[in-house]
């Protein structure tokens, strides 16, 4: 088990550049998600961590000594790819003594049919059997092991791949994005599964994925990456409710945080919002235009008085249980949609006008280059960035 | 009704067109099985006769066998073709690994030279090859009949292009698995690429068992006559115009190609197709 600081880790293909100076602290034990849309660098990050990609630039430290230019196998970290990638001639027992093979075992002691010949090759094969097998109960796949990959299904193949990570105790994991090729309820099952694995092996987890609901899930801390630099990093509450940027703030959380276009007036800053002048003093000059975050279940339905934006209800959506209501205001490009418990709103028809409001601290403000902007109430300090 | 009726009618043309074709094809192998049957008195006859009267396939076979070292010619073909597939193996294998998942510099262009090898017929390069062993004293040995075909330019290719379809995923997996390169190419690699191995290894083989230029010019001794060659001079040589003998020859050195394809058919076919991933 070990921590892992990466500093200044810069990756160029050619000309373009994939990370851009990644820094990173991840703890013994913690389980960190990577995430972000495809293309902003967590799968190249983590390749560089395991040792498959070199950097260009910066470096990386396993367990305080210094990894660059050492080979993936003598980093001692196990890795867990999205297709699994298991040996499709080998069976799973096999698959999965394949790294205890390479470590324990000398080149001689490899080669078939001589391998016998060579002493303590019995004993180590031995010791090799049984690990496989604990590690094979550990994750309730005994009678698969005579099979060949072809004949699992795709969440036993996981499972195989899982265990073939963990068989030899590395120093840490290295999961890039392993539920995106299983079926939606078989990756919340194993949501569940690889949570309690980490609990159990206390390991470090290092978890990529581009599905934000797998890194709230499972992680203790989220590392949010757009464009090949991490922007926020922090607890999935603190990046769902305190995003610092307009990307963390419509990538994290489904459905996705309502965006609406306001601006700033008058000599107190206040922020105009669909007509209405909402009483926050925001700490950015007149005249701006903001974008205002509000994440759907912070929508309430209003009387006509309280409303702050109103607008034509154009689509219901019953989940059982919550409803979202999707909601045409003017002046805005997007409908505002509206997160309401079962059975909320059973009365409203399509097409009906209807009045929202919200609480002024649930209010996320950004300005034009997507960063976080402080507001006050007239009075006291309710969000500040 | 009508358009049923023209179905089959269609359908009936097709295949007899299909057995013109097979049997334009097939004719020449029969007819040397069944001359290789045949007495000499009844080979000459100006009457077609598709199966003798008088069956002579015992002493045409033994003649075949006592004329001519038969059974070295055979060996000789095993010989080489099975040295030739292997060392071509050996070599094809971990440079169609490095072409397809290494990434270096010039990589293209030492495929594309690859793809050049392929276009050059071996009659081209036959003189030069053939002066170099001069000088390297090696012509009329086995060496000589197996060394110029080590390198398989076709074989790099064929195996570099399965290679791409491999799951770069799993040559990750290897790695961090703590699996060398070159036991990457061999652990890996090549249980992956059995299909593809298959098909070349037939490829291979036919081409080299059948290949009666090269061994011609490479070789002197009869000792070390392939069986086309070594066939070739018992005509000249010691049968003249015996043509029941010759034609059992003939039969004998075809028959482990042909034995060969039946067994390994199944596989054969896999290959080709390249199926059987994931």
């Amino acid at each position: 088990m070990a921590m892992f600081e990466l500093t200044g880790v810069r990756k160029s293909f050619e000309r373009t550049e994939v990370l851009k100076g990644v820094d990173l602290d991840i703890a013994d034990g913690e389980f960190i998600s990577l995430v972000g849309p495809s293309g902003c660098g967590k799968s190249t990050l983590l390749r560089i961590i395991a040792g498959l990609e070199d950097q260009t630039d910066g470096s990386v430290r396993i367990g305080g000594d210094v990894v660059d230019g050492i080979r993936p196998a003598d980093r001692n970290l196990a890795m867990v790819f999205q297709s699994y990638a298991l040996y499709p001639h080998l069976t799973v027992f096999n698959n999965i003594a394949v790294p205890l093979r390479m470590r324990r075992l000398s080149a001689l002691q490899r080669l078939p049919l001589v391998r016998w010949l060579v002493p303590g090759t019995r004993s180590a094969e031995c010791g090799i059997h049984a690990d496989v097998e604990k590690v094979a109960e550990l994750l309730g796949m005994r009678d698969l092991l005579h099979r060949k990959p072809a004949q699992l299904s795709g969440g036993q193949r996981q499972r195989v791949a899982v265990g073939r990570a963990i068989v030899r105790e590395p120093r840490g994991f290295l999961l890039d994005e392993p539920l995106s090729n299983l079926d939606a309820k078989l990756r919340v099952h194993m949501r569940t599964e690889i949570a309690q694995l980490h609990r159990r092996l206390a390991a470090t987890f290092i978890y990529v994925t581009h599905d934000q609901a797998e890194a709230m899930t499972m992680s203790d801390r989220i590392a949010v990456m757009m464009d090949g630099n991490i922007i926020q990093i922090g607890s999935p509450d603190d990046v769902y409710d305190d995003p610092q940027d307009l990307r963390v703030a419509e990538f994290i959380g489904s459905p996705k945080i309502n965006i609406l276009e306001g601006a700033t007036v008058g000599e107190d800053r206040a922020l105009v919002l669909a007509g209405h002048r909402i009483p926050i003093s925001v700490s950015e000059q007149a005249g701006r235009s903001i974008s205002v975050g509000i994440r759907p279940e912070a929508m309430r339905l209003a009387s006509s008085e309280g409303a702050l934006v109103s607008g034509r209800l154009a689509h219901k959506e019953n989940l059982g249980a919550e409803v979202l209501l999707h909601v045409d205001v003017d002046g805005q490009s997007a409908p505002v949609i509206v997160r309401l418990d079962h059975g909320g709103a059973r009365s409203i028809r399509i097409g009906e006008m209807i009045d929202l409001t919200f609480a002024m601290e649930d209010l996320r403000l950004f300005d034009k280059a997507g960063r976080r902007v402080g507001a006050k109430a007239a009075q006291k300090e309710l969000a500040y960035g | 009704m009508s358009t049923a009726r023209g179905i089959s009618l269609w359908g009936l043309l097709r295949h007899v067109l299909l057995l013109i074709a097979a049997a334009i094809v097939l004719l020449p192998f029969v007819w040397m099985i069944v001359t290789s049957l045949k007495p000499q008195s009844e080979i000459f006859l100006s009457e077609i006769r598709w199966w003798p009267e008088r069956l002579h396939a015992v002493e045409n076979y033994t003649k075949a066998f006592d004329r001519a070292p038969l059974m070295r010619f055979l060996l000789n073909g095993a010989i080489v073709t099975v040295t030739i597939f292997m060392l071509q193996v050996l070599i094809a294998l971990p440079a169609a690994y490095a072409l397809a998942k290494l990434r270096f510099w010039g990589r293209e262009a030492v495929f594309a030279l690859v793809l050049f090898c392929i276009l050059i017929p071996p009659q081209a390069t036959a003189i030069p090859v053939f002066l170099l062993f001069h000088h390297l004293g090696i012509l009329d040995t086995y060496a000589a009949l197996i060394v110029p075909f080590t390198i398989s330019a076709f074989g790099i290719f064929l195996m570099r292009q399965f290679f791409m379809t491999v799951p770069d995923d799993l040559v990750d997996a290897a790695r961090m698995d703590g699996i060398s390169e070159i036991g990457i190419v061999w652990r890996v690699m090549l249980p992956t690429a059995l299909p593809a191995l298959t098909a070349f290894g037939i490829f291979s083989i036919v081409a080299h068992w059948n290949d009666y230029f090269w061994p011609l010019i490479a070789v002197n001794s009869k000792e070390l006559f392939t069986p086309p060659v070594g066939v070739a001079t018992f005509r000249n040589e010691e049968a003249g115009t015996d043509y029941g003998p010759l034609m059992a020859a003939a039969t004998i050195i075809i028959a482990p190609l042909i034995i060969a394809f039946l067994l390994a058919q199944r596989r054969f076919i896999e290959g080709i197709t390249f199926t059987g991933m994931k």
